[in-house]
């Protein structure tokens, strides 16, 4: 049962999480306002807010110099792809770990996760090399396969751990009722699992979509997302910061609009569980 | 029979359009370039070239410089095969050329008239007699400074100024309760930031990185004067928090009209004379960089370049586009679209001899520091390397960060300068014995 909270604590709570959420998201505010701007204005001190001549001259510039939805679909392709190959390794790997484990699971899963601790810079020349031998370089396949690959540990576990929460018996009643494997991981753990599997995929298309190293090395000119897209407004010898904040609000905005929509099951996929 | 001959005429006909198509097929070059005004702006007027060679088509990598080196130089050095030509400075050309991983470009067409490339940018891109890059734009660095501040001081500069005339004119010109400080320089830590502004100007003092037994030198007394020099005209007429800026914080400063000097690469020209961005874009005078008497400036010296990476299967395409982007015609181009003072300079004796580029305020300037800078004999003593404000060996970058970072921090004020070069000595020399320079 919920416990009884005064109003004037409930005030307090709500101007704290405003305050802290205006924080962290004043930069994305900040990038915005700025790709509105000409590129005198970024850079006057003091800085305006809201009172600058608006203008959207940056992003006509930007999609004339670079094509922006071959970007995107570059993009959308590789997260999703990639997010979508991996739960469909993830889902039984994590149903054995949680379901039926054996002496070595916990040791099989610290071993997953600590494939990330290895900096990526250090398998780059080796990953390329086979990329280049299978002509991979450049493509939108080998770039969902590295990441898949890449994000597969974090897939597990957070897969693992929403599983850990069904109970057991659940699974074996309806292996009493004579449901195969199939049919256990199909009709039953998994519509159990959906705001969890949901958030994974959520999370991991985040992930997938903000992903700036393998991206940019393994690309030139076809498979390039918009990581790559972003790098080439960015300059250390010249003041392009109205034009960077207009392509950063053209490569953000995809991801910022999904996780407005789906702000729900994010929430509650990655607090579930959690109260019992 | 008939059938056979039927399949026969078939099959010919059929290789014949295989081949007719192969031939017709088109080229398409990988071209990887830098984020910067000229580049851009030749990626803008290559419709020029596409229409010119019609079998050729296009295809543009742009990326910041720093993602751009980590990115070409992977392909490059494993042979990768991205790209077909790279945009690359002088830094990377000595080097690569050296390894067998550029194509030379000495058989470009006599069109091309290789010698009205300017001396100085030629030879920092010539290993043993071999071109291996063609010059897009070069950069030097010179002295940026405002001409009215110097009028109320009651100064002039002089055109080859020296360290302490520097010196004078930044204390006349701090004025640090209007927010006007006499001098802005890199402090950002990182090879290509405040140590090419540091290498080059210790250069003019007479220092070294290496003696010509690759022995570093920073415990020398001339590195210690450019450091206590550097420090003490920062802190005293420098901007508040400079230790974290680079070209484009110290761009803004000195287009709002913060900094009274301003000694950086002379592409900034072009942006604080440009009166849509720039507040004193009416008041900016140029002088040569600073020296102090001992035969070498300040100044360092870069080009962008265009090179073909060894292994590309499309050679002749790409010779073709490089000769198309860095002739004199390309520059003609641009001059009759955009402007004489939108021609990427800095590479052709031709165009400083153009009577039309001449009234471009900071052409002559321009000039000038690129021939006051050699990379072939850049420092007072002899030095076993070449490079103005780099030394061309691959374990540089790695070595100048750390330094870098050393003197950020001193500029900072949470190192002292002694411990600074200290720690920069201790460093430089680990890593040359990891590397086998010295036992």
């Amino acid at each position: 049962m919920a416990r009884a909270v005064s109003t004037q604590r409930k005030a307090l709570v709500t101007v704290v999480a405003w305050v802290i959420g205006i924080v962290i998201f004043f930069p994305i505010l900040w990038t915005i306002l700025t790709s509105f701007k000409t590129e005198a204005e970024a850079i006057a001190s003091p800085p305006s807010f809201l009172f600058f001549d608006w203008t959207t001259e940056n992003y006509g510039e930007v999609q004339a110099r670079s094509d922006y939805f071959r970007h995107f679909w570059n993009s959308v392709i590789i997260s999703v792809g990639s997010t979508v190959l991996g739960l469909i390794i993830a889902v039984p790997a994590a149903w054995a770990m949680a379901f039926v484990p054996g002496k070595r699971t916990k040791d099989v899963l610290m071993w997953m996760l600590s494939t990330k601790m290895l900096p990526p810079v250090g398998v780059l020349i080796p990953i390329y090399l086979l990329f280049r031998d299978t002509g991979l370089l450049d493509t939108r396949i080998g770039l969902v396969g590295v990441l898949t690959l890449i994000n597969l540990p974090i897939i597990v576990w957070m897969l693992y751990t929403y599983f850990k929460e069904i109970p057991g018996e659940i699974l074996e009643a309806c292996r009493m009722d004579g449901a195969m494997l199939k049919e256990e991981i199909l009709y039953i753990l998994t519509p159990m699992a959906v705001p969890g599997i949901a958030s994974t995929l959520l999370l991991n298309v985040i992930l997938a979509w903000n992903e700036a190293f393998w991206t940019l090395n393994l690309t030139a000119a076809k498979a390039a997302p918009l990581t790559a897209f972003i790098a080439s407004y960015s300059s250390p010898e010249g003041l392009f910061y109205a034009k960077l904040s207009a392509a950063s609000t053209m490569a953000i905005a995809p991801i910022l609009i999904l996780g407005w929509f789906s702000q729900k099951q994010l929430v509650r996929g990655l607090t579930f569980g959690a109260v019992k | 029979m008939k059938r056979l001959n039927r399949a026969l005429f078939g099959a010919t006909a059929l290789c014949t359009l295989a081949a007719t198509a192969a031939f017709a097929q088109d080229t398409t070059l990988t071209i990887a370039t830098v984020n910067n005004g000229d580049m851009v702006r030749m990626q803008k007027l290559s419709s020029d070239f596409e229409e010119k060679n019609p079998g050729i088509k296009l295809e543009w990598v742009v990326l910041e410089e720093n993602v751009l080196r980590q990115r070409v130089t992977t392909d490059v050095a494993t042979k990768g095969g991205q790209y077909d030509v790279m945009t690359i400075g002088t830094y990377e050309v000595p080097i690569w050329g050296k390894q067998g991983w550029l194509v030379s470009l000495n058989d470009l067409p006599d069109s091309y008239d290789v010698d009205d490339l300017l001396p100085a940018i030629r030879g920092g891109l010539t290993v043993d007699g071999e071109l291996y890059a063609a010059p897009f734009y070069g950069e030097s660095s010179m002295v940026m400074y405002r001409t009215d501040l110097m009028e109320k001081a009651g100064m002039e500069m002089p055109a080859e100024p020296t360290w302490d005339d520097i010196k004078k004119a930044a204390e006349a010109m701090t004025d640090k309760e209007n927010e006007v400080y006499g001098i802005c320089l890199r402090g950002k830590a990182g090879w290509g930031e405040n140590m090419a502004f540091l290498t080059a100007m210790s250069n003019s003092f007479g220092a070294r990185w290496f003696d010509e037994n690759w022995n570093p030198q920073f415990d020398s007394p001339e590195w210690k004067e450019t450091i206590d020099f550097y420090l003490d005209l920062m802190n005293n007429y420098g901007p508040p928090g400079a230790s974290s800026n680079g070209f484009n914080e110290n761009l803004a400063l000195f287009q709002q009209g913060k900094c009274g000097m301003w000694i950086d690469a002379t592409v900034a020209a072009s942006f604080v004379t440009n009166p849509n961005d720039s507040e004193v874009a009416d008041s900016v005078g140029f002088a040569l960089a600073p020296d102090k008497g001992l035969g070498k400036r300040s100044n360092w010296l870069w080009a962008w370049s265009l090179a073909i990476p060894a292994g590309t299967d499309a050679e002749d395409a790409a010779k073709k586009f490089i000769d198309w982007a860095t002739s004199k015609q390309y520059l003609e181009m641009v001059a009759e679209k955009e402007g004489w003072a939108n021609v990427p300079p800095g590479t052709r004796k031709s165009l400083y001899e153009n009577p039309e580029y001449q009234k471009v305020p900071f052409a002559e300037m321009t000039l000038e520091s690129i021939n006051a800078a050699d990379p072939t004999n850049p420092t007072v003593d002899p030095v076993p390397y070449t490079g103005v404000q780099f030394v061309a060996i691959p374990e540089f970058q790695g070595i100048a960060t750390a330094t870098g970072q050393q003197f950020s921090a001193a500029l900072a004020g949470t190192t002292s300068a002694d411990d600074a070069l200290a720690a920069s000595q201790a460093l430089t020399e680990r890593e040359m014995k990891r590397a086998g320079y010295i036992k």
